[in-house]
């Protein structure tokens, strides 16, 4: 009689956490007995809505899913993975003894990782297994990494479109703020306490733009870009835009009060606010590339930032942009003005900092 | 003629995921087999296509796995050939299942 097999330990010293979904008991208590002898921990669904169930629930790093199963089949379940968000990483493999390649190419197609005939030899169940598993670690690294090095929408979007140089058309709400008088700002102080201020700067701002649904895609110093509608759309971007610049002066607001209180001179921005149709896309190389917005929008939400010093106010934005409020936040119409670049002088309109 | 139950694949099983887990895995199959066998039955009686290949499909797989080769053959032509005109084939398909139960019992507890 043969020996009774040990679990094995495996290099990073922990098993995966899979789920195995199979109608059949048989079927479910052995392939869960040689996952756990390959050192994972395993779960176990009775079928397609049952695993959903617990992948909505819980984290898997794996599920091995069976087809021919009452309630929901192993075909549903792929198919309802794929359109959800949140359970489209989590990596398949099916195993099933379904005969005919057409099922094979099925469950392909319907995005499971690979497609292992019953009965299952363990041998090749371990390679599968630990393949699916480095390429999906693989995968959550450079997920990781995008979201350091872009905006978390622009990492979803990046891994759900795929990268490609090159824009479209899309109607967005541009915001661009900076800090006033920032450079003597930064000559009177060390540069510890300057990277210090533009953290926590960053950290506010960042907080402000994205709780209205913002994204910053450029920080140049003391100075950020945000796109509201873009690379997402954005119900009432305009307005989304306006209240996340009067939180944003509330909230230098009151990092004025922590600075006023150590001595420290206070903090004043200006921001400038424009909509309409911009060019959204990745510009720059195969190699390094960045997403943003370009066009007349974006060049006139600049040029009010730029013209919030002279009219000595915080809050500037386009005709477009307060027509768009329709009333929901107080404006006050500003004399027009002949910005630099435009034939024709340009609506100005300014708001309160804050809520009104 | 082909055996009721392959040796090797029996015992591939048995140095796979240990012998005292394979008893355990028999036994679940005696318990669950009946239902099965019900399950078809069922099927072919209602006429429902798709139930009758799924209990078909599933007694074929569990056969499988343990070289019940004349059991997994039995339901294979079920599953693939779908609802005969009469029950023979599920007469021949229950004879299969309990020579091949009792064969595996008595090679599983050795």
């Amino acid at each position: 009689m043969a020996e009774l097999p040990t679990p094995r330990t495996r290099p990073n010293g922990q098993g995966a956490r899979l789920l195995v979904v199979d109608d059949n008991k048989v079927n479910r208590l052995l392939l869960a007995r040689n996952l756990e002898l390959q050192g994972h921990r395993v779960a176990l669904a009775e079928n397609g809505l049952r695993a959903l169930e617990m992948l909505r629930s819980e984290p898997f790093e794996l599920m091995l899913l069976d087809i021919e199963m009452p309630e929901l089949d192993g075909f549903g379940v792929l198919a309802l993975l794929a359109a959800d968000p949140a359970l489209r990483d989590v990596p398949v493999i099916v195993t099933s003894s379904l005969e005919g390649v057409a099922h094979v190419v099925r469950c392909i197609e319907l995005g499971a990782d690979d497609y292992l005939h019953k009965p299952v030899n363990p041998v090749l169940l371990r390679a599968r297994i630990d393949s699916s598993l480095e390429k999906k670690r693989l995968r959550d690294q450079l997920q990781a990494l995008v979201r350091r090095f872009a905006t978390s929408e622009v990492a979803a979007d990046l891994m759900q479109s795929g990268f490609a140089l090159g824009g479209h058309r899309v109607q967005a709400t541009v915001m661009f703020s900076d800090i006033r008088a920032f450079t003597a700002l930064v000559e009177s102080q060390s540069p510890e306490e300057t990277i210090e201020l533009l953290n926590t700067y960053y950290a506010l701002m960042f907080e402000a733009i994205s709780a209205q649904g913002g994204v910053v895609n450029q920080m140049i110093g003391d100075g950020l870009m945000a796109i509201f509608g873009a690379p997402r759309a954005l119900d009432d971007a305009p307005l989304a835009a306006v209240r996340a610049a009067q939180d944003m002066i509330e909230m230098i607001g009151l990092l004025n009060t922590e600075r006023q209180a150590e001595g420290k001179p206070a903090l004043a921005i200006g921001i400038g606010i424009a909509s309409g149709e911009v060019i959204a896309g990745y510009t720059g190389t195969q190699t390094r590339a960045t997403y943003t917005c370009i066009g007349d929008t974006v060049n006139l939400a600049a040029r009010l930032e730029a013209h919030t010093k002279p009219a000595g106010r915080p809050l500037l934005m386009d005709a477009n942009t307060a027509a768009a409020l329709a009333g929901r936040v107080a404006v006050q119409a500003l004399d027009a003005v002949q910005f630099k670049g435009k034939a024709a002088a340009v609506a100005v309109f300014a708001a309160q900092g804050g809520a009104l | 003629m082909t055996p009721i139950v392959d040796l090797p694949t029996l015992t591939e099983l048995q140095s796979n995921a240990g012998a005292d887990f394979v008893i355990e895995l028999v036994d679940t199959l005696v318990a669950e087999a009946p239902g099965m066998q019900a399950e078809l039955r069922a099927a072919w009686a209602e006429g429902a296509t798709q139930r009758f290949r799924r209990a078909a499909h599933s007694l074929k797989t569990n056969a499988q796995t343990f070289g019940a080769l004349r059991l997994a053959e039995a339901a294979r032509k079920l599953e693939l050939h779908g609802l005969p005109p009469d029950a023979a084939p599920l007469d021949e398909l229950d004879a299969c299942c309990h020579e091949a139960l009792a064969a595996l019992q008595a090679l599983a507890h050795g």
